[in-house]
């Protein structure tokens, strides 16, 4: 068969081409430009080779020990909120109406702080969880806990966390839900013929079928909690001191604070490199849970 | 193992007090004896899985009892009742071996371990399943996995009765008739009470000794095959089975005469006493009417098209308004539009308001 050559098309992916370029590439590439140099201002830049990342992964250097400690900091983040929503949104989703006009009302209410705007869900924790007029914090004062996330380390985690959990658990329950719709009820009638006990249907049927959204939750629950910026930023800025900076509040004081450009857009590259291989490794750990293709036929 | 009794059973999806015509399965009462291979047949939405789902327990009937060798244990949850039942679709836990699935219904009861694998190890060798036994079960085949679900019913060494919800529809044609003789071979080794509900005729005629033929949500007819065949009960048996279905048309009848479309049949039996507000039909089957050259003393019909069926042939012909299948004899040749019909007498059954009319010699 003969193929029609026409170069026209390219025309047509031109403008996707340009904007593509203009708004990733060539912001990146400045990026990778930046990452290079030194700059004393007056638009002056200094050649610095890999200086800046060498600074980054080294602990005893300024940079270094920044970097390293608001990655720790964020790791431990991550892993602390996803080892409270996986599992709680598996609860909530399990417990949530399967028909009936309650399934509505749950789903509605589940969705309501999923479309809060971060900074306004910052804003109601400063305020509520503020000792003098917040009333998470005026009650827990009266009931004798000295609770103060401006002054004390554990309470400001303690408030980050809490506040992540109620932003974010409804999407990994809404995800588990609708796994859990859809497995057929054969599933949970043969298991009932079997004698299944409940927690044998959780473990036997419920789970595997619910592994691919989970994994998905996981999957975006992490990046989000690593990439967090403004709930905390709103709530503690970072404090008391800097128990609570993360790795992008980290970037943006040294970009815009100090104005650093070199060693902020090395950490940036850095940051950026552990998410695309975060993601790379979910993606192949995903693609490989969906291979389960028959593999021997005719077994009759 | 177990007689299984219904008695007085029906279903409403619609609560207790919904109208009786409304009911998805009208009050029956039947027997089902033990060791019976039995096959419940008919269309979609006529009750059949409805009964199923009755006698496993996943659906409590509105009214009735169902008796298990004698005992009532319609209150019973299913786990308790001891049935064993396979689905459309293949139920198999994912991420389980095929050892770990066959093993998991003695696991919940709490079988000692060896036990549990000497039971496990039999069933697989029954169904063929050995070689495949410490594979995941996610990775086999349609039919295989359908084994494995029957094979968790089969464990049980208590099972009361074995039951398929159209077993067969995900499996691929050619091993749709091995998996099915596997099953027919399983019952005559395990001496087990099998009720099969499809809505395959050809599955349910080959499957079971008794088939058992419903219709908006009653038992029309249960019966052997051949009875279906010979002498449906109702004209929802005699067209449902049978392919093409039997040739019901209005007729008037008196004595041992039917009039067709102003054409005189003779009859074999004499049918005296019909009720006269009823709708009086006769039926026969394609099988039993021949088509033939047009001859005086023949009804006569015209020939819309021919059905070539390979070994046999059936032209749809009409009569009137009525529509007719009919044998066409092995060599004839068939004329341009006009034809004559044969009726083997011995065949031609009548129904009153559709049900069978048994005449008098």
């Amino acid at each position: 068969m003969d193929k029609t050559i026409n170069q026209k098309a390219w025309f047509l992916v031109l403008p996707v081409f340009l904007v593509v370029a203009f708004s990733a590439v060539l912001p990146l590439m400045t990026v990778v430009n930046y990452s290079m140099q030194d700059t004393f201002g007056n638009n002056q830049f200094f050649w610095n080779g890999v200086g800046w990342f060498k600074e980054l992964l080294d602990p005893s250097t300024d940079l270094g020990g920044r970097f390293l400690a608001s990655l720790g900091r964020n790791l431990f983040f991550s892993a602390m909120i996803l080892a409270i929503e996986v599992p709680l949104g598996i609860v909530v989703a399990l417990s949530m109406p399967r028909q009936g006009w309650s399934v509505a009302a749950c789903l509605v209410i589940m969705a309501l702080p999923l479309l809060i705007p971060w900074n306004v869900v910052g804003t109601i924790w400063q305020i509520f969880g503020r000792p003098d007029i917040g009333l998470l914090g005026y009650v827990l004062n009266n009931i004798g806990i000295d609770y103060n996330y401006v002054s004390n380390d554990f309470d400001a985690w303690a408030t980050v966390i809490v506040m992540d959990v109620w932003h974010w658990t409804s999407l990994v329950a809404l995800l588990c839900y609708a796994g859990l719709k859809s497995i057929p009820d054969a599933y949970y009638q043969a298991a009932q013929i079997d004698g299944a006990s409940r927690w044998a249907v959780f473990t036997a049927i419920q789970l595997p079928k619910m592994n691919r959204v989970l994994l998905i939750a996981v999957l975006l629950r992490f990046m989000d909690s690593f990439m967090i910026y403004t709930e905390p930023f709103v709530v503690t800025g970072g404090g008391p001191g800097n128990s609570t900076t993360f790795v992008s509040i980290e970037l943006v004081k040294i970009a815009l604070g100090q104005f650093d450009l070199g060693k902020a857009a090395a950490l940036s590259l850095v940051y950026n490199l552990i998410i695309i291989i975060v993601c790379w490794v979910f993606y192949t750990v995903m693609t490989n849970a969906g291979a389960d293709r028959p593999i021997n036929k005719g077994v009759a | 193992m177990a007689r299984i009794d219904l008695v007085d059973l029906a279903h409403s999806y619609g609560g207790d007090n919904a109208p009786e015509e409304s009911f998805a399965l009208k009050p029956i009462s039947m027997t089902w004896r033990q060791g019976g291979a039995y096959a419940l047949l008919g269309p979609s939405g006529c009750g059949k899985t409805t009964l199923l789902n009755l006698i496993s327990g996943i659906v409590t009937p509105s009214r009735g009892k169902i008796l298990f060798d004698g005992v009532d244990i319609t209150p019973f949850s299913t786990q308790r009742r001891n049935i064993a039942q396979v689905f459309q679709f293949p139920v198999i836990y994912d991420t389980m071996t095929v050892q770990e699935n066959l093993a998991f219904p003695l696991k919940n009861r709490g079988l000692p371990k060896a036990e549990i694998d000497a039971r496990v190890a039999e069933i697989a060798d029954l169904l063929d399943l050995t070689p495949y036994l410490l594979r995941k079960a996610t990775r086999l085949t349609a039919d295989a996995k359908q084994k494995i679900s029957l094979g968790r019913g089969l464990v049980r060494s208590d099972v009361a009765a074995v039951l398929f919800d159209e077993p067969l529809t995900v499996i691929d044609p050619e091993l749709k008739w091995q998996l099915r003789s596997k099953l027919k071979a399983l019952h005559r080794t395990l001496d087990l009470t099998m009720i099969y509900v499809t809505h395959d005729q050809t599955e349910a005629l080959t499957f079971a000794d008794t088939v058992v033929v419903m219709h908006d949500g009653r038992v029309v007819q249960s019966g052997t095959p051949a009875e279906l065949f010979d002498k449906p009960a109702h004209t929802f048996v005699g067209y449902f089975i049978g392919s093409p279905g039997m040739n019901i048309v209005p007729a008037e009848v008196s004595g041992r005469n039917a009039r067709i479309d102003g054409h005189t049949i003779t009859l074999n039996r004499s049918y005296d006493r019909l009720p006269s507000t009823a709708k009086i039909e006769i039926g026969v089957r394609p099988e039993f009417v021949d088509i033939a050259r047009p001859a005086p003393g023949l009804l006569s019909a015209n020939i819309e098209r021919i059905d070539d069926l390979g070994r046999i042939r059936f032209a749809r012909v009409r009569v009137g308004d009525a529509k007719f299948a009919a044998r066409v004899p092995p060599g004839f040749s068939i004329p341009d539009n006009a034809a004559g019909l044969v009726f083997d007498p011995a065949h031609v059954h009548v129904y009153a308001d559709s049900l069978l009319v048994e005449g008098s010699a």
